[in-house]
């Protein structure tokens, strides 16, 4: 490992534990869809802490929140080509500054998805957007470009028909970027310095939208990376292989990293990797096929797992043991992953449905919702007490 | 006191000067692999020294840029914009580049994009002029202002009139489509395979096996020995090149009906194209199989995908280039084995256009 790479990887680890309350990344700082220090509880449209602004185009992207701005891409144009990257003011949803690119690579997608739908990374320091259209895009948190790549320039059959949605993460100075499709099919390591390719995976030749995912344990960092095959951790500095768990994985929701050192994989249902010391091997402790997700991606906090079905189920489950301890019908559909605050569990349907979930009940019921009337596909953030949730054409801050 | 602050200003104009040379040159050489990625990290730090006599040139080295370098440069040119007093931009410049054809499209784009932004009121007034433009980005705009105006017009006379205008220069699908609408609404009989000249006809030969995806990357024999065969060993016994044409709407051709409703089967469809001239062209493909191209014996491009999606015209537009006279274009169109409804289609549309989109058509030439 570089001295370089350390040191990143130090002030990235220190500063993800210090910044708690922000939202740095898909399903969190974390990666496991829970905030401990933030949670509005009853959300509301009409309040202090609630604004909503207009976007300047489509997205399924997550906003993520950094020190005080609320940083989202979204994609605009006859075929989607107008790549942007904008900042917004968490306090009261004023843009701060947008910046607009064009894509390099193919921006056909499904109706329901868009060139924007992979969310934005960051360390803290500096912003990562990557778009289906596989351009990746580093800058900082006051808009200015450090470096960008097309990877459909150099590679150009590195596109999905459908859309691709994997969103990048940031791991010991290296930006993961998974790019993985029927045709070719690689993953990514980008230099945070410079945007030149540390290393280069090839995968298996299968459309994927899951993100890699970090396992964090004792100082030590290593990627997880989810294909049909299963699941395989990797160096992030390097890409090579440490461990694979290979009896298939699903190719739409992501693993999530527990407190508990256990990984839990959406295959054969849901499968549960304890990670052993410093994370070079594992085992598998139970699977249960009842815990299957729908589109959305599992999230974890205390000792607890929330998923939801293809069926709207909510069902929570001990991460340790799988044992399922109470299930709940949401009102569907369902295609966004749940997010959990120090209490409540936020859910929002695609008609626009908000529903908040007390986790402090023991036969947990929907304790208040919030109709937002427009179509809603992805997932929250929760940060400085309020939830941040867009759609094609707003953006909403929804505090209490 | 004023020798020194003149030659403190010189000082100022010759670095920014030294500036917009070192980055034009630098962006304008990116290249793929993140090549020249580093050299721009550390120019485009230097961006903040900018100012806006350096957006012309910034424009002009997106000339010699590639899509990549383009955005990059695009960075700076916006970052320029907004640590500069908005009075000092130069908007004539910038109109007078945007105007000059000899430009690359995508650097005017940019240029109409930052009128866009900066000086709207003009902008606005220059779409029209885009109606015949090379660049298709651009003539979009016109277009769509053309379609706009006549679905305002109440004057029906008036009205059909800029429809047939939109129609005669559209050059993007969804805009050929609601112009054709419109028109076919008031009576107008259109000819959407004649006009977007797709090939409607072909000859065929197939199934042959592609068992576990495999015919993809296997080599039968009418991509071997395109000219020699007639009659190959198939999937299902001889398969024999045969005459077929498609009067589907938008030129589909179904595979399934030429080489019967079957599973993990490849086909090969070929036909000659005469061009009056040497000429570049593009390949405008739509299919939701894997397929192969070749052109003249060249394969132009290949995607190893299936189902993905609908197909789509002009899903896929690939640069060739025809010689004058007879072009052999042939196309390799592949079947999986998925069996849910939506993986039934077999099927290609495929038509020749220029670099601006234009539909190319058949020359007389032999």
């Amino acid at each position: 490992m570089k001295v370089s790479n350390i040191i990143f990887f130090l002030l990235s680890f220190s500063l993800s534990q210090i910044v708690y309350a922000e939202w740095l990344a898909f399903r969190g700082s974390q990666g496991n869809g829970s905030s401990k220090s933030s949670d509005p509880g009853k959300i509301e449209l009409q309040c202090k802490n609630s604004w909503v602004t207009e976007l300047p185009g489509r997205g399924l992207s997550s906003p993520v929140v950094v020190q005080d701005t609320v940083f989202l891409t979204a994609s605009s144009g006859p075929n989607q080509e107008t790549l942007h990257i904008i900042a917004f003011d968490q306090t009261n949803g004023e843009k701060r500054w947008e910046r607009k690119f064009k894509a390099t690579g193919r921006t056909v997608c499904h109706e329901k998805t868009c060139v924007a739908a992979s969310t934005i990374a960051s360390d803290g320091h500096v912003l990562i957007a990557q778009f289906s259209s596989n351009d990746i895009f580093c800058l900082s948190l006051s808009g200015n470009l450090k470096w960008l790549r097309g990877l459909a320039y150099d590679n150009p059959n590195i596109a999905n028909g459908l859309g691709m949605s994997s969103s990048p993460l940031i791991a010991s100075g290296t930006a993961i970027i998974q790019v993985e499709n029927d045709a070719d099919s690689f993953s990514f390591g980008l230099d945070m310095a410079d945007g030149t390719t540390l290393w280069k995976k090839e995968r298996t030749r299968a459309a994927n939208w899951t993100s890699p995912i970090a396992m964090r344990k004792n100082g030590r960092e290593i990627i997880g990376l989810q294909s049909k095959d299963g699941f395989t951790a990797i160096d992030p500095v390097n890409g090579e292989n440490i461990w694979a768990y290979e009896e298939g994985a699903s190719t739409i929701p992501s693993s999530t990293w527990t407190e508990d050192d256990i990984v839990l994989v959406p295959s054969n249902g849901m499968t549960a990797l304890q990670i052993g010391e410093e994370l070079m091997n594992f085992q598998k402790i139970w699977r249960d096929n009842k815990l299957k997700p729908g589109t959305g991606s599992p999230a974890a906090s205390e000792g607890k797992l929330y998923v939801v079905n293809n069926a709207n189920v909510l069902s929570c489950a001990s991460v340790k043991t799988g044992e399922i301890i109470w299930r709940m019908r949401l009102q569907g559909p369902v295609s966004s992953s749940p997010v959990i605050g120090a209490h409540y569990l936020y859910v929002f349907n695609e008609t626009g449905l908000g529903q908040v979930v007390d986790l402090r009940d023991e036969s947990p019921s929907v304790v208040h919702s919030i109709d937002l009337k427009d179509t809603i596909l992805g997932t929250p953030a929760v940060s400085k007490d309020a939830i941040f949730i867009r759609s094609d054409q707003r953006l909403w801050k929804l505090g209490s | 006191m004023q020798i020194i602050l003149v030659l403190f200003l010189t000082f100022l104009s010759s670095l920014s000067a030294n500036t917009d040379e070192l980055l034009s040159s630098t962006l304008s050489k990116i290249g793929a692999h993140g090549e020249g990625n580093r050299e721009a990290t550390i120019a485009i730090s230097k961006a903040k020294q900018l100012d806006p006599s350096a957006i012309l040139p910034l424009l002009n080295a997106m000339n010699s840029a590639n899509p990549v370098g383009d955005n990059w440069i695009r960075a700076v040119i916006s970052e320029t914009i907004l640590s500069s007093d908005p009075a000092n931009l130069p908007i004539e410049e910038i109109h007078q580049f945007l105007k000059n054809q000899s430009n690359a499209g995508s650097s005017r784009l940019t240029a109409f994009e930052l009128l866009q932004d900066n000086s709207p009121k003009l902008a606005n007034s220059i779409i029209p002029s885009f109606v015949h433009d090379p660049e298709p980005s651009l003539r979009r705009f016109a277009i769509n202002k053309i379609l706009l105006d006549a679905s305002l017009e109440k004057d029906a006379e008036m009205a059909l009139g800029l429809y047939q205008k939109a129609l005669d220069s559209a050059r993007e699908v969804d805009q050929i489509q609601e112009a054709t609408k419109q028109l076919q609404k008031r009576g107008m009989e259109i000819d959407l395979v004649e006009l977007m000249a797709f090939i409607t006809d072909w000859e065929i030969v197939g199934p042959f096996d592609n068992t576990a995806r495999t015919g993809f990357a296997k080599e039968y024999l009418p991509e071997t020995e395109r000219e020699s065969g007639n009659s190959y060993s198939g999937k299902n016994g001889e398969a024999n090149w045969t005459p077929f044409s498609t009067s589907h709407s938008l030129g589909m051709v179904d595979v399934n009906e030429a080489c019967g409703y079957i599973k993990e089967a490849v086909a090969y469809a070929k036909t000659t194209f005469s061009s009056d001239k040497e000429q570049k062209v593009q390949v405008r493909l739509g299919s939701k199989n894997a397929w192969k191209v070749w052109v003249n014996g060249d394969l132009l491009y290949s995607r190893d995908e299936y189902h993905r999606g609908k197909t789509r015209i002009d899903q896929f537009v690939i640069d060739g280039e025809f010689k004058k006279g007879a072009n052999k274009i042939l196309l390799k169109v592949c079947q999986n084995e998925q069996t849910q409804s939506w993986t039934k289609q077999w099927e290609f549309c495929l038509r020749i256009t220029d670099e601006t989109g234009k539909a190319v058509t058949q020359g007389s030439v032999n």
